[in-house]
C-alpha cells in the first residue's frame, strides 16, 4: 500500500510535465507574443530583440521549454512578465483565494448533491425521483457564467441583499470571516456549486438505484436487518464510484473557474489564468498550470486510496 | 407446540401488478409442513416456485400482491407490519439463495455479515456474535474458519461461499429453512456436498425445510415430499418416492421422461411438446392441456381441482395416470 502511494506520487511527475508541454505548445500556437503585449506599438526592433534576449524568448522553443523546466525543478518559477513580481508570489495568494471559494462551493454541493441523490435513489415515489432528477439536469446544463449574472441581477441589483463582485469590502487582503466578507462569498459559491450538485445528485441516485436492485439486498432483508443497517450496506456499496466523481469535481473547483471568477471579479487562479492568457504572460501561465495540475493529480490519488479502503475488491499494490 | 405445523399455507396467490402488467404468478397454493419435514417445490423456470417460497417471508417486490393465508410458527405473515416481519426473517424463517456471489454483500466480510444478523436479532455484543459466527462456519465445515471470518465473499470459492451463505441462514436458529436452488450455481462435485450438508444440518437441527429446484435428482436426494408446480399452481403433490416412482399427473410424467437417470442410458430423451406456458395468456381449462398427451374436451371446461389420488397424494388432473394405470 505504501509502495502504491509512492509509485502514484512518482507518476505525478510525468503527468505534470506532459501538461506543461501541452500548455507551452498551445500558447505558442496562438497568435501574439508577450513582448508586443508589454512594449508600446512603436518600440524599435533593437529594443524588442533586447527584451526577447533578456527573457530568453529568442531561443528555439524546445530550448526555452527545457530551460524553464530546469528552473522549475530548482524551485524557481520565474518572474511574471506583466507585473515583474515572482510567479510564486502571484500564484500562491490566488490559490488561497480560489481554495476558499472552492471549499465553500464543494461543501454546499456535496451536502446538497448527496442528500438529493439519496432521496431520489431511496424514494419509491415517482414524483420525488423525477423532480430531483429534473433539478439535477437543469443544474448540470445551466451555463454558470449565465447563472452567476442572473443571481447578481436578482440578489445584488433587485434586492440589494448581497454584493455583486469582489472579495470583501476591505479589498482582497484581509479576511475576517464576518458577514461583510462572507456575504461576498455567497453568490460565487452558489454559482460554482450548481454543476457539482447536479452531477452528484444524478450519480448518487443512479448508483443507489443500481445497488438496491442487486440480489444481496434481498439477503439483507431476508435476514431481518433494520432499515438503517440496510441503508449502510447500500451506501458502502455505492460509495467508491461516487468518491471518484466527488474527487474530480473537487479538483475541478480547486482549479478555479475562469468564467465564474471573472463574472464575480474573484481574484483567484481562474482570474489570474485569464489575465496571464490575455497578456501571453508565459511564466505566470505555466506556473499556474503546474500548480493546478498538481492539485488534480493529488486529489485523484487521495480518491484512489479512499476507494481501496472502502472496496476490498480494489486491491492496489 | 411441536405438533403444530411450522408453515401453513392456504390458497396462497401472488399477482404481479403494475402499470402495464397484471400476472397471476402463483394461484391457489396450499400446503403445510411440520418441524423436520422437507418439502421440495419442483418445476420449470417461471412456474412460480421461487415466488411461492419468497412469499412466505414476504420477500417480494412492491408490485406483488399476496392473497390467501400464510402462517409461520402460528403467526399470520400476510398482515404483519415491517417491524414484525424483520423479527420473523432470520429467527423463524431463513433463506439460502441460488447465487452466493451476488447474494452476499461484496464489501463486508463474511464474519460481519453473519454477526450483524445475530446482533440485530439477539442484541448481543459484536464480540459475542463473532464467536457464534465462528462456530457457525465450523458447523458448515469451512476449513480454517477463523481466517475465513475476515474474508470477503470474492475471496472464497463458490462452494465455500455457499457454505457461508448457509451459516448465515442458520445464524439465528430458524425453525424454517428456505433454499432457493442452492446448488444450481455450483460445480457438479460441489453440488452434492452442499446438498448433503443441508440435509444433515436440517436433520440435526430439526428444521422444516422447503427446497426449490428444477432438478429431480436434487429433489430425490433431499425431500420427504415433493410438490410439482406448473403455471403458478401445484399440479401434483405427494411423498417423493411415490411421485417419482409412479407420477400421477401427465406433466410430472413428462418431466421425468425428459430427465437423465440410470435407466435412460442409450435411449433418446423425450421432451414435453410445446413451450412453457405464457402466464399472461393461460388457457381457460387445465393450463397443461395444450401440451398434454391425455388431453380431451373436458379438460378445457375449467381448471381441474386437486383430487386425492392415493395415500397422501393429490393431483390436479381429471384423468390422473394412476387411475388409468389401475384401470388397465
Amino acid at each position: 500500500m505504501h509502495l502504491y502511494i509512492l509509485r502514484r506520487l512518482l507518476y505525478t511527475v510525468p503527468i505534470i510535465i506532459g501538461v506543461t508541454i501541452v500548455c507551452f505548445s498551445f500558447i505558442h500556437l496562438a497568435p501574439g507574443d508577450p513582448i508586443s503585449a508589454v512594449l508600446p506599438e512603436n518600440a524599435s526592433t533593437e529594443l524588442m530583440e533586447e527584451i526577447k534576449a533578456a527573457y530568453g524568448l529568442d531561443k528555439p522553443l524546445p530550448i526555452q521549454y527545457l530551460k524553464w523546466l530546469m528552473h522549475v525543478a530548482g524551485g524557481d518559477f520565474g518572474t511574471s512578465i506583466m507585473t515583474r513580481r515572482s510567479v510564486v508570489s502571484e500564484v500562491l495568494p490566488a490559490v488561497g483565494k480560489t481554495a476558499l471559494l472552492a471549499i465553500t462551493a464543494i461543501t454546499i454541493s456535496f451536502a446538497l448533491g448527496i442528500t438529493l441523490g439519496l432521496l431520489a435513489g431511496f424514494s419509491d415515489r415517482r414524483v420525488t425521483d423525477r423532480s430531483i432528477t429534473a433539478f439535477a439536469v437543469v443544474g448540470i446544463s445551466v451555463p454558470h457564467y449565465w447563472l452567476g449574472m442572473v443571481l447578481v441581477v436578482i440578489f445584488a441589483v433587485q434586492f440589494q441583499a448581497l454584493p455583486a463582485t469582489g472579495m470583501g469590502p476591505a479589498g482582497t487582503h484581509v479576511w475576517d470571516f464576518g458577514w461583510k466578507d462572507l456575504s461576498h462569498l455567497v453568490l460565487p459559491a452558489l454559482t460554482l456549486a450548481m454543476i457539482p450538485t447536479g452531477v452528484l445528485a444524478r450519480s448518487v441516485r443512479a448508483m443507489v438505484a443500481e445497488v438496491r436492485r442487486q440480489e444481496f439486498v434481498q439477503t439483507l432483508k431476508g435476514k431481518g436487518l433494520r432499515r438503517p443497517r440496510i441503508f449502510l450496506h447500500i451506501v458502502k456499496n455505492a460509495a467508491p464510484p461516487i468518491l471518484a466523481i466527488m474527487g474530480l469535481q473537487f479538483a475541478q473547483l480547486l482549479g478555479g473557474s475562469i468564467l465564474v471568477e471573472t463574472v464575480f471579479a474573484w481574484p483567484g487562479t481562474g482570474f489570474l489564468l485569464n489575465a496571464a492568457i490575455a497578456t501571453r504572460d508565459l511564466p505566470l501561465l505555466q506556473g499556474t498550470v503546474i500548480v493546478l495540475a498538481t492539485f488534480f493529480v493529488l486529489t485523484n490519488l487521495a480518491v484512489d486510496i479512499l476507494q481501496t479502503a472502502i472496496d476490498p475488491r480494489v486491491r492496489r499494490t | 407446540m411441536p405438533h403444530d405445523p411450522v408453515v401453513e399455507v392456504s390458497d396462497l396467490s401472488v399477482r404481479f401488478v403494475n402499470r402495464d402488467l397484471d400476472l397471476q404468478v402463483v394461484d391457489g397454493v396450499s400446503f403445510s409442513l411440520a418441524a423436520g419435514e422437507v418439502l421440495c417445490l419442483l418445476g420449470e423456470s417461471g412456474s412460480g416456485k421461487s415466488v411461492t417460497m419468497r412469499a412466505l417471508l414476504r420477500l417480494l417486490p412492491d408490485y406483488a400482491r399476496i392473497g390467501g393465508k400464510i402462517r409461520l410458527a402460528g403467526k399470520d405473515v400476510t398482515t404483519m407490519t415491517d417491524r414484525q416481519l424483520e423479527a420473523v426473517r432470520g429467527p423463524v424463517g431463513a433463506m439460502i439463495f441460488q447465487e452466493p456471489m451476488t447474494a452476499l454483500d461484496p464489501v463486508f466480510t463474511i464474519g460481519t455479515q453473519i454477526s450483524e444478523t445475530i446482533v440485530s436479532h439477539e442484541g448481543v455484543s459484536y464480540r459475542e456474535a463473532r464467536k457464534r459466527s465462528l462456530e457457525l462456519l465450523e458447523m458448515v465445515q469451512i476449513p480454517s474458519a477463523e481466517r475465513r471470518l475476515d474474508s470477503y465473499p470474492h475471496e472464497l470459492s463458490g462452494g465455500l461461499r455457499q457454505r457461508a451463505m448457509i451459516a448465515l441462514a442458520l445464524s439465528c436458529r430458524p425453525s424454517l429453512l428456505l433454499a432457493d436452488e442452492p446448488t444450481t450455481a455450483l460445480d457438479a462435485t460441489v453440488q452434492i456436498q452442499i446438498l448433503l450438508l443441508i440435509r444433515s444440518l436440517q436433520r440435526e437441527l430439526g428444521m422444516a425445510t422447503i427446497f426449490v429446484t428444477h432438478d429431480i435428482g436434487v429433489a430425490c436426494e433431499v425431500a420427504d415430499r415433493v410438490s410439482v408446480m406448473y403455471a403458478g399452481r401445484f399440479v401434483e403433490t405427494g411423498p417423493v418416492a411415490d411421485v417419482i416412482g409412479r407420477p400421477g399427473h401427465p406433466y410430472t410424467a413428462g418431466l421425468l421422461r425428459s430427465t437423465v437417470h440410470a435407466e435412460s442410458r442409450g435411449q433418446l430423451l423425450e421432451s414435453i411438446p410445446g413451450g412453457p406456458p405464457d402466464l399472461a395468456d393461460l388457457p381457460v381449462g387445465c393450463s397443461f392441456g395444450p401440451r398434454c398427451s391425455q388431453h380431451h374436451a373436458a379438460c378445457d371446461a375449467g381448471v381441474p381441482a386437486m383430487v386425492p389420488i392415493g395415500e397422501g397424494r393429490m393431483a390436479r388432473c381429471l384423468r390422473p395416470l394412476l387411475a388409468t394405470a389401475e384401470a388397465a
